[in-house]
């Protein structure tokens, strides 16, 4: 029992993640991203709706025919999503207005869809759950990573806009690199958006190579073709 | 007796990168030799510093890519990336743009792609693009030609520029250059007439700039005639850049300026000649290099006149190389004895 929990909890956040792995839902991860705090709103909301959605679908997976599954998940998604958008209106105003569009776009997000045809549609209702706060943090973190390296990059801040969020005592929680910081703009473009997220899959990629090779801790360095030889 | 089991190639050219990369540099010299004729110290030092940062940029990748470093080090590749991008860039360039720009074409268009002769971007127009797009300010401070500047700026006066930002009064410096000065008289609904009346314009183009421009012209030429680069790309892109900008001047000559000054300012000759004919991202099939370049001419019309953009030679370029293994596809020569319209 507790070995399906721990196994989910390493493809969800590692091994399976669903921004750097499967590569799911790239539409909000890439426009949204362009600071942090930006991010964790629309990473929260997305991981509200993963869990309430997949618990539900979970829990009528018998009484749901197979022919009609995909838009009776999509019926309970979007009234998942949208309960997770009035709600967002009513005691986040300001940042609902930021992510706009992006919110009731949740409704299509691959992610969500995906865990709840892939897992919730066959599995118990806890383990469902778990799955899907698992895959919602996994994806949670890297739009948090990559929202806070963008805007680093662009503007030289992090957690800019934190009272959005975290009400008006937040507004000091502000770093500013330094004064005269020259942004790279093209960091919060969208082409700064596929670059990074290219860099974070190449560094996921980097350490899963690093671990593997340390895990067989190979008696003979590998041969590199490449390698100069004096 | 042993025979040769060799097959053909069985004459082979004596040609190699770093051969032709010193071709296409010495043929950069007199274009280059005018920029610093007329900005003196700043373009010296623009050219000095992307030079430096590519080749530690490039030393820096091959080691971590665990490639030999010294054939690719001296293969010049890296130098004519570093002094295209060098060229392009206003003179009196603040150091850590220079940085910026050679770290997205040395690293991520060229070495990220899988190096010289992977990388599907022309890697000086990457960098370009970036800093231009992350910049606008920094990139568009484009001192006036020394002949008209009162101020004689020295090395010191330089240095301190570059290295450690903005000199007093630096701002009286910097002229608009004649493709901005147009662009920016048109929006304004001043007739061409009285843009042209203003002095900063010679026989060709901005005075300047039209010897800039020829003194490309005379470089490229010169690439033509050592057969470096095919006469399709420079052709095309200078012809359909000069086809667009007749009809539109034939229609008003008053809101569209004619199509000399088109072809003898901004970066046209540098990108037609230099830039476009990058061997590694242009397209390479006979036809496809005029559909390329022609397609680089036509979106350098278009954005230079209705667009954001004062000149358009670096998102032409990488647009149309978007589009290059599409050209090369479609565009195979038929083999010979095989028959017309058959599908490889």
């Amino acid at each position: 029992m507790n070995s399906t929990y721990r196994e989910l909890t390493v493809a969800g956040l590692w091994h399976n993640n669903p921004g750097l792995v499967q590569l799911l839902g790239l539409c909000p991860l890439m426009a949204v991203t362009t600071n942090f705090v930006n991010g964790l709103g629309l990473g929260l909301a997305t991981l509200l709706a993963l869990v309430a959605s997949n618990l539900a679908i979970s829990t009528v997976r018998d009484y749901i025919r197979p022919e009609i599954r995909i838009p009776a998940f999509v019926l309970i998604i979007a009234g998942n999503v949208t309960l997770i958008e009035m709600l967002m209106q009513a005691y986040f105003h300001d940042l609902y207005n930021i992510l706009g569009i992006f919110i009731p776009l949740i409704v299509t997000n691959c992610i969500v869809i995906g865990r709840s045809e892939a897992y919730a549609s066959k599995n118990p209702p806890l383990h469902a759950g778990y799955d899907s706060l698992m895959m919602g943090v996994g994806f949670l973190l890297v739009l948090v990573v990559l929202g806070g390296m963008r805007e680093l990059v662009a503007n030289g801040t992090l957690f800019a806009q934190a009272h959005l969020m975290f009400g008006e005592a937040a507004r000091g929680l502000t770093l500013t690199l330094s004064e005269d910081f020259k942004g790279l703009l093209l960091a919060a473009l969208p082409p700064g958006a596929f670059i990074g997220l290219g860099f974070l899959v190449a560094l996921k990629n980097y350490i899963d190579k690093r671990m593997a090779q340390t895990a067989k801790s190979a008696k003979t360095m590998p041969i590199n073709n490449f390698g100069e030889t004096a | 007796m042993i025979f040769s089991k060799r097959t053909s190639p069985y004459v082979s050219g004596k040609q190699d990168v770093s051969s032709i990369m010193r071709q296409v540099l010495y043929a950069l010299i007199p274009g280059t030799a005018v920029l610093i004729w007329y900005f003196g110290w700043g373009m010296l030092s623009n050219l000095v510093l992307a030079i430096v940062f590519a080749e530690l940029l490039e030393w820096g990748m091959l080691t971590l890519r665990q490639r030999p470093v010294r054939p690719f080090l001296s293969d010049y590749s890296a130098v004519v990336t570093a002094w295209l991008l060098a060229v392009a860039m206003p003179a009196f360039s603040p150091w850590w743009l220079i940085a910026i720009a050679m770290i997205f074409a040395i690293v991520i268009a060229k070495h990220l792609y899988g190096g010289l002769g992977y990388n599907p971007f022309n890697p000086a127009m990457v960098g370009y693009a970036a800093v231009l797009v992350s910049y606008p300010v920094q990139m568009t401070i484009w001192p006036a030609p020394v002949d008209f500047s009162v101020v004689h700026i020295d090395l010191g006066q330089t240095l301190q520029h570059v290295f450690a930002g903005s000199a007093q009064g630096w701002d009286a410096l910097s002229a608009a250059t004649p493709l901005d000065a147009v662009k920016v008289s048109l929006s304004l609904n001043k007739p061409l007439s009285d843009i042209y009346a203003t002095g900063q314009f010679g026989l060709l183009a901005g005075q300047a700039w039209e010897w800039v421009s020829l003194a490309w012209l005379l470089g490229g030429l010169w690439l033509l005639w050592q057969r470096i680069i095919g006469w399709q790309i420079p052709v095309a892109l200078l012809g359909t850049l000069a086809l667009m900008a007749s009809v539109f001047w034939l229609i008003d000559a008053q809101a569209y300026a004619s199509p000399l000054f088109h072809l003898f300012s901004g970066a046209a000759m540098l990108g037609a000649f230099f830039i476009a004919t990058d061997p590694v991202s242009a397209s390479t099939t006979p036809t496809g290099k005029l559909f390329y370049a022609g397609g680089i001419g036509l979106f350098t019309y278009i954005i230079r006149t209705w667009g954001g953009y004062p000149d358009a030679i670096a998102f032409s370029v990488i647009i149309m190389n978007m589009a290059v293994p599409l050209l090369d596809y479609y565009t195979q020569p038929r083999v010979y004895g095989t028959k017309r319209g058959l599908q490889g």
